[in-house]
């Protein structure tokens, strides 16, 4: 008896809408979250994660409406991230079916918000997202904003102990260097966040083949988040699945 | 009609609707007149077991629930809503529960917490019906550890053993999410309201 590694599938959603595009057959509308949401739940999913990336409030209060229709349809666990600002914001997508929040740039900013949102709904509600790339710190790894453009001048260690101290009860570890290259996870990033946290890392950027998603769990990470490779149908959830279970992994089937 | 106790903030609505699967009517309430119509009851609970306790007594919810419990009508905790069902809690200081079973829910002994995400459950309880072989999905740091007598429990391992599910005269409850835990939580849903 052992939990499983769990597969995430990452949706980016502006105004309501999928972004990047999609590749699955049989779609009434491939732009539509809720639609997407039900199709990846179906195929295994884990849990589902929404990043919201409009640009206004008033366009992010549309994702609440999704969050909602999701909620009543997909009955797997459903983390929201995207301009959450204040323990208001996280109650209104908690309330709204979301089960878990990720915050990022805010929390750099004014890291108090994370004993906020602790302290109200309790660490297991809140995911800290780092994004974080190779750079001249203290453990090599620093953390920056804006989409990997822009250092945080923060060492991406001392930020995730701190973040773990404050209250998040877990991490999502995007490798910025990885992301997009389908070279693999940034193993030695990973290993180096699993020997100072001791809460469940989500690890994302640079999945290309099956074999990465297994060096990643070797490396320390509980739980594996991929984009593209799934959108573009590159691999199934249910193939990756498979090979970890092959592989001895425990998987839920 | 299953009435959810709706007594603080958290995601109500997936545990709304996957309960409305079973076909029965469901209300989101907190007022005692609406609660006790209810032909089966669900307690649900999210954050500290304290700051649970708390928001539970801000609206009366230990007479509530000793009331709905008293009627012998089927009553499921859900998470937290199933840890202040025992006697005490010791997240961020010590806490009083309902004690409507023994023991604490102290903090896992595991080297990753909190224990999120899919795993295993040694049943005894015929709600498992179909389904005794499926991973639920679980997201706690804090546990009931200890045997409670007079109680059925199925157990789960994350670094100790503990208490996933209980089920005791007309309470059944579980530490993982059925409403999260798809379709295998269904079925356990599903199973409960033929109680009804």
């Amino acid at each position: 008896m052992t939990l499983a590694k769990r597969i995430i599938p990452c949706l980016d959603v502006d105004k309501g809408r999928v972004v990047k595009g999609v590749n699955f057959e049989n779609l009434v509308d491939a732009g539509d979250p809720v639609e997407l949401a039900k199709r990846y739940g179906a195929e295994g999913a884990d849990e589902l994660t929404f990043l919201d990336i409009s640009a206004s409030v008033d366009e992010r209060s549309t994702m609440l409406e999704v969050v909602s229709r999701t909620a009543e349809q997909v009955f797997i666990p459903l983390t929201v991230g995207g301009g959450i600002r204040t323990v208001e914001d996280v109650n209104r997508l908690l309330r709204a079916g979301a089960d878990k929040v990720s915050i990022n740039t805010a929390a750099i900013i004014r890291p108090e918000l994370i004993n906020e949102i602790a302290d109200r709904f309790g660490n297991q509600v809140l995911v800290l997202s780092v994004d974080a790339r190779r750079a001249e710190t203290a453990s090599g790894f620093e953390v920056t904003t804006h989409g990997g453009r822009k250092s945080a001048a923060l060492d991406a260690l001392d930020w995730m102990q701190e973040a773990v101290t404050r209250g998040v009860g877990e991490i999502l570890l995007n490798s910025m260097d990885a992301d997009g290259t389908k070279s693999g996870y940034d193993i030695d990033m990973i290993k180096a966040a699993r020997s100072v946290v001791n809460v469940p890392i989500i690890a994302s950027g640079g999945a290309g083949s099956l074999v990465d998603f297994a060096t990643a769990l070797d490396a320390g990470a509980d739980a594996l988040l991929a984009a593209s490779i799934f959108h573009f149908g590159t691999f199934r959830i249910s193939e990756v699945k498979s090979y970890l279970a092959q592989a001895g992994y425990s998987v839920r089937e | 009609m299953i009435a959810v106790l709706d007594y603080g903030s958290g995601n109500l609505r997936s545990a709304q609707r996957a309960f409305e699967l079973t076909g029965h009517e469901v209300a989101l309430t907190s007022k005692a007149e609406d609660f006790l119509q209810a032909d089966a009851y669900v307690v649900p609970g999210v954050g500290a077991f304290g700051a649970c306790m708390l928001q539970l007594e801000a609206i009366g919810g230990r007479e509530l629930i000793a009331q709905a419990v008293a009627t012998g009508k089927p009553v499921f905790g859900i998470c937290v809503g199933m840890q202040i069902f025992f006697e005490s809690g010791s997240e961020k200081g010590n806490h009083k529960g309902l004690g409507y079973f023994s023991g604490d829910v102290s903090v896992l002994k595991a080297p990753i917490l909190p224990h999120i995400g899919w795993n295993d459950v040694v049943v005894d309880s015929n709600l498992f019906e179909g389904v005794e072989d499926k991973k639920f999905y679980f997201v706690h740091s804090y546990a009931a550890k200890e045997v409670v007598k007079g109680a059925n429990i199925s157990w789960t391992y994350h670094g100790e053993e503990f208490v996933a599910a209980i089920e005791k005269e007309n309470i059944f409850a579980t530490q993982f999410h059925p409403e999260k835990s798809g379709d295998a939580g269904a079925k356990l849903i599903k199973n409960w309201a033929k109680k009804i």
